[in-house]
């Protein structure tokens, strides 16, 4: 059996200002999805690996920002030693691992798995790791085909169709040369350093040509800088040393989460998930019954549906599908709430109708009111308007509230604001 | 006493509810519009009322036939093959009009207010010109004709259109009462009232103004005929409250029909109208709307300036606004939104309308 790590590269605040307002209130790899933090669904896979020892996560967030959720994973997960890395400088994508090299390799593992936490994922890991065995590979990367309209978003990959090896690795391309993308999921050999140090070197060779090297000089530190997609993974293609596992095409999911409408598919796509692999983890409206006599009438709820224990459904609620229901909501009569995320403490009063939108913490919604946001993967994008992309999904911010009889549609609204009037594609500050 | 009511033609403003009805029979406060015109009439002592119109009159006709012996009155078609503008629909019914000396009256058939008929008779016979018209007060007069008097006398020395400067807030309010010496001067070709006949007679000093009470509206839209149906409604909060709805989920005036039914928890009001054997779930609410003759508006809607058509369906949790209207039969689905949409009948919409646009 192998001896296994896993490696969450979490960033930090300064990174994924896209995730606004939701991220002004919880970093970002916390954001609730499918009834647990983001990468909450990173640690539980690689948990979930037969010889998988210790998971590091490396960021830049402040020391105990996320101790709470380390504390609780390392309960849940008792048996793998779970850590926070915390990176002081930015080096780039790739810097930090090499940085902390030491650490990954302590106990010697025999692979080591990298993720990016701002992606959702079926992480078909287990099945990775044995190719990875099976090509006596150095490196594999997690791949996936995507729409040809979406591609020259991610990292491209072409790959020999028969033995899967990497020929050929872009970022971001103009033109199109692949439908197979990146994930951002890694699995390394400790040789993976190495080739790491002589990216670095390179980089570094580069920018004195490019004379850079008064800034090189001051911050002895940037001189590990070094981007894991440009720079590491390009060499590991010159050289050879790369595979690619592609997800399977209707088993596995895979998305990017950068803007905030981006958790509504991502949560559809976990919860649906659920329903064939973790039925356990999809609920039904809790009975408010104090007893175990059994109660009449609960909220109609069409699953998938994430509803935590405590919070309130008034009977004549109808729930989902594709909902997450934090703690302490809520949901007043004749309410109704599809393809959403209300987080905890949120209220909303009777008779209103909730649909591809996020609340926020806190929030309340008054009676009769709408709170909606256009349907889809905020990758399409409706067309702008002044200058603004229109968001898919509505997102209201911490602490907001919207007014009785109230629509909210197709707005991002920053926390602790009062809406009082009728909202229409708007951010609203 | 005689009356003819311009009916007029196509009712285009007023789609898609034309599509299926002519004008005059679409309800307005539950009853067809030109029967409160009728009504009146009849209480003022008419006894001969023309229906000049243009287009379709074989629907109304079983309609009329229906009025005509429920009040006693003649109720005869001037068909016209061709439209006849504002005034040749008089000569083209003169038989009719000018059969005696007794004065008769004009209306359109767009006009909602109280009807003033007897004052209005009286007021024209003290003056003894030849014509007399009804004016009211609005607002904004320059989006209309104005009516404006000779100093110190009700006889009107002139109108002036769409005025860009303020002239007078007083405009022509669609009812009339003249001799039947005025079909003299009307050939029944087309022939403006407004242009032509007015301006001849206030020259001669012959046509007055008397001032309308009460509430005026033109409901030939459907943005004013909601607010036509506001301001029937709180006269007749007035004139005869017990007709209005009371109770806890009431809220301003309310119209409804015996027969119809509210569930639980709703919110009604103001300015609602709702028709006979229409089935209002629960935990709706409903404002400046009229729901006309069967329609169902299911749980948890809620609607704000709209009309909805015959036997129509508004879905759970729908929410409707901006003077949207529906047609007859059309169904809208569950949780849907529509901002200003006009549906046509027959239609089923199960997706958002955010934009005033028309739906075919």
């Amino acid at each position: 059996m192998s001896h296994l790590k896993g490696v969450i590269l979490v960033g930090g605040p300064s990174v994924g200002t896209r995730f606004r307002p939701l991220s002004m209130d919880i970093p970002k790899p916390l954001f609730p999805i499918a009834g647990v933090p983001m990468v909450h669904h990173h640690v539980s896979a690689l948990a979930k690996l037969q010889g998988m020892r210790e998971i590091l996560v490396l960021g830049f967030f402040e020391q105990g920002v996320l101790d709470r959720f380390l504390t609780e994973v390392q309960i849940e997960f008792s048996g793998i030693n779970i850590r926070y890395l915390r990176e002081y400088q930015a080096l780039g994508t790739g810097g930090g691992l090499y940085h902390f090299r030491d650490e990954i390799l302590r106990g010697n593992p025999d692979h080591v798995f990298v993720v990016n936490a701002d992606i959702a994922s079926s992480f078909p890991l287990e099945q990775m790791l044995s190719f990875h065995v099976q090509k006596k590979a150095m490196s594999t990367l997690l791949s996936i085909r995507v729409d040809r309209a979406q591609v020259h978003k991610y990292g491209c990959v072409v790959i020999n169709q028969d033995t899967n090896e990497v020929l050929h690795f872009v970022e971001k391309p103009e033109t199109f040369i692949s439908d197979l993308i990146s994930c951002g999921v890694y699995l390394f050999n400790k040789e993976i350093f190495d080739v790491m140090k002589e990216a670095i070197a390179q980089r570094h060779a580069k920018a004195i040509e490019a004379g850079e090297e008064q800034e090189l000089s001051r911050t002895p530190a940037s001189s590990e800088k070094v981007a894991l997609e440009q720079d590491v993974l390009s060499l590991l293609t010159a050289d050879k040393k790369l595979y690619a596992y592609v997800c399977h095409p209707t088993k596995d999911f895979w998305m990017q989460i950068k803007t905030g409408s981006s958790a509504i598919p991502a949560n559809r796509m976990y919860l649906q998930h659920f329903k064939s692999h973790a039925p356990r983890r999809l609920s039904t409206a809790p009975k408010r019954s104090m007893d175990d006599s059994t109660v009449e009438h609960t909220a109609e709820v069409i699953q998938p549906a994430y509803i935590h224990p405590t919070a309130i459904i008034h009977p004549t609620a109808k729930l989902g599908p594709n909902v997450s229901i934090g703690p302490r909501v809520l949901i007043g009569r004749g309410v109704r709430v599809r393809d959403s995320i209300l987080l905890d403490s949120v209220e909303v009063g009777h008779d209103s109708c909730i649909v591809n939108s996020i609340v926020g913490w806190d929030s309340k919604i008054g009676c009769w009111s709408r709170v909606e946001g256009a349907p889809g993967e905020s990758s399409h994008h409706n067309a702008t308007m002044k200058g603004h992309k229109i968001p898919s999904a509505t997102i209201l911010g911490k602490n907001v509230t919207v007014a009785d009889e109230t629509a909210v549609r197709n707005c991002i609204v920053l926390p602790h604001k009062e809406i009082k009037s009728s909202q229409h594609n708007e951010i609203v500050m | 006493m005689k009356a003819i009511i311009l009916v007029g033609g196509f009712g285009t403003r007023l789609r898609p509810l034309t599509l299926t009805v002519p004008k005059p029979l679409v309800e307005f406060a539950n009853r067809p519009m030109i029967l409160h015109q009728i009504e009146a009439l009849v209480k003022a002592g008419v006894t001969d009322i023309v229906l000049a119109v243009n287009y379709r009159p074989e629907v109304m006709a079983t309609f009329m036939e229906k009025y005509e012996q429920e009040f006693k009155v003649r109720i005869t078609f001037s068909v016209e093959s061709e439209p006849l503008d504002t005034a040749g629909p008089l000569a083209l019914a003169k038989d009719i009009l000018g059969k005696d000396d007794s004065p008769f009256f004009v209306l359109n058939s767009d006009v909602t207010c109280e009807f003033p008929f007897e004052e209005l008779a009286a007021f024209h016979r003290s003056h003894g010109g030849e014509g007399t018209i009804l004016v009211t007060r609005v607002d904004e007069p320059s989006k209309y004709g104005v009516v404006v008097n000779y100093p110190n006398s009700t006889a009107i020395e002139r109108f002036v259109e769409k005025p860009k400067d303020f002239v007078s807030n007083k405009i022509n309010a669609g009812i009339y009462i003249f001799n039947p010496s005025v079909l003299k001067r009307i050939e029944p070709v087309p022939t403006s009232m407004e242009k032509v006949i007015f301006p001849a007679l206030a020259k001669e000093s012959q046509l007055h103004a008397m001032s309308l009470p009460g509430f005026w509206m033109d409901v030939g839209q459907p943005r004013d005929y909601l607010t036509g149906t506001g301001l029937y409604l709180n006269a007749l909060a007035k004139r005869d409250p017990s007709r209005l709805a009371t109770g806890p989920g009431f809220v301003g005036h309310v119209l409804v029909h015996p027969t119809a039914t509210i569930g639980e928890n709703c919110k009604i009001g103001p300015n609602v109208v709702i028709g006979p054997g229409c089935v209002v779930g629960d935990g709706v609410r409903l404002q400046k709307a009229v729901i006309l003759e069967g329609a169902q508006i299911k749980n948890h809607a809620w609607i704000q300036a709209a009309i909805i058509g015959w036997h129509s369906t508004v879905g759970k949790w729908a929410r409707l606004e901006g003077t949207s209207v529906l047609g007859d039969d059309v169904h809208i689905a569950d949780e849907v939104y529509i901002n200003g949409g006009c549906v046509l009948p027959h239609k089923s919409v199960s997706s958002n309308i955010t934009e005033p646009s028309i739906i075919m």
